[in-house]
C-alpha cells in the first residue's frame, strides 16, 4: 500500500510541478545546515526568471549526479533575456565555479532543472541506502517477491 | 485479509499518512506569520574601484548592516538565510544582481544583529559600466522551515551610487 501510493503521489507531483524530477535527495553536506543529507526538496519549475537568492538544482554539462546550490549572482541581457548565474553551495567557502565544466564561469538556464520550494527532513535516506548499498535494495525486493507469492489471496 | 503482514502494511501506512498530514500542517501554519522585518544598510567606504586586466570593472566596498528579522521566525523555522545583493542596471544587461554578503540566522535570539564588514563576495561587472553607476541594496531573507514551505522576500533600499572615478 505505501509503494503504490508513494508512487501515485510521484506521479502526481511530476504533473503538478511540471518536471522531471520533482523531488531531489540532497546527497552533500554543502547546503548545511538548511539541508543535511537525507532531505528531500520539492522542486518546481516555472517560466519566472532566476533571481539571486532562489536556490537552484542543476546538472553541470556531462555530470549526471544534480546539484542543489543557491544562486549568488545574475546577469540577464537586455535584448534575448538570456542569463548567467553562479551558485554557491552556503556551507562552501568558495562559489561553483571549481564545479562547473573546465573553462565554464557561468550557467545558463537550460542548466537548471527546478527551483526548490519545499522541504522534507530525512525521508530521503531511503533512497540514499538504496542507492550505496545496492544489497538492501535486492533484499526488499526479493522480501517483497516472496510475499507476493506467499500471500494466500 | 487478517494476516500479520496485512495489518503490519495498514499500521505503516497510516502512520505515514498521518506524519505527512502532520508535516503540512506545520508547515500551512507558517503561513498566518504576518513578518514585519527592518533592515539599515550604509555603505561606509569604497575600498577601492579598479578596471581589472580583461576589461571588467570592480569595486570593493565597506557595509554596515543592521536588521531585525525576529518577525520572520515561527515554531517551524530552522533558520533564516538572509543576504545583500547589490543590483543595477547596465546597457548591456536588464538586471544585474550580485551578492556581496549573506549569513545565516540559526535563531530568534540572533536575528536582532549589526554588522561592519566589507564584501564577502566580489563584485564585479560584466564590462566596465560601474563609474557613476547608481544601484539599489537588497536585503533578501529566505526562510528555511523544519519542515514544509520555504518563504523568501526582500527589502530593497535605493539612493546608493558609486563613484564617478576609479580609485
Amino acid at each position: 500500500m505505501i509503494v503504490t501510493s508513494a508512487l501515485i503521489i510521484w506521479k502526481g507531483l511530476m504533473c503538478v510541478t511540471g518536471s522531471e524530477s520533482p523531488v531531489v535527495v540532497v546527497l552533500s553536506g554543502s547546503m548545511e545546515p538548511g539541508f543535511k543529507r537525507g532531505d528531500i526538496l520539492f522542486l518546481h519549475m516555472s517560466k519566472d526568471p532566476i533571481r539571486a537568492g532562489e536556490i537552484v538544482v542543476f546538472h553541470v554539462d556531462g555530470r549526471e549526479i544534480p546539484i542543489v546550490h543557491r544562486v549568488i549572482k545574475v546577469h540577464e541581457r537586455q535584448d534575448t533575456g538570456e542569463v548567467d548565474i553562479l551558485t554557491k553551495g552556503d556551507n562552501n567557502f568558495g562559489d561553483d565555479r571549481l564545479l562547473y565544466a573546465h573553462g565554464q564561469l557561468w550557467l545558463q538556464r537550460h542548466h537548471i532543472m527546478g527551483r526548490a520550494v519545499g522541504f522534507l527532513p530525512y525521508v530521503g535516506w531511503v533512497t540514499i541506502i538504496m542507492t550505496e548499498k545496492p544489497i538492501i535494495k535486492y533484499l526488499l525486493i526479493g522480501a517483497l517477491g516472496l510475499l507476493v507469492i506467499t500471500s494466500k489471496e | 485479509m487478517h494476516s500479520f503482514g496485512y495489518r503490519a502494511n495498514a499500521v505503516v501506512t497510516l502512520a505515514v499518512t498521518i506524519l505527512a498530514v502532520m508535516c503540512s500542517m506545520a508547515s500551512l501554519s507558517d503561513n498566518f506569520n504576518v513578518p514585519s522585518p527592518t533592515a539599515e544598510v550604509k555603505v561606509l567606504n569604497i575600498n577601492w574601484f579598479q578596471k581589472q586586466a580583461n576589461g571588467n570593472d570592480e569595486v570593493s566596498l565597506t557595509l554596515n548592516i543592521s536588521a531585525d528579522l525576529s518577525s520572520l521566525f515561527t515554531w517551524n523555522t530552522k533558520q533564516v538565510f538572509v543576504f545583500i545583493a547589490a543590483e543595477y542596471e547596465t546597457p548591456q544587461n536588464a538586471l544585474n544582481q550580485v551578492s556581496l554578503w549573506d549569513g545565516i540566522i540559526p535563531s530568534k535570539d540572533h536575528a536582532k544583529f549589526w554588522i561592519h564588514t566589507t564584501n564577502k563576495y566580489r563584485l564585479i561587472d560584466q564590462g566596465s559600466n560601474l563609474r557613476g553607476k547608481e544601484f539599489n541594496l537588497t536585503l533578501h531573507w529566505h526562510v528555511m522551515p523544519k519542515t514544509g514551505k520555504m518563504f523568501a522576500d526582500k527589502i530593497v533600499m535605493t539612493g546608493y551610487r558609486l563613484p564617478e572615478e576609479y580609485r
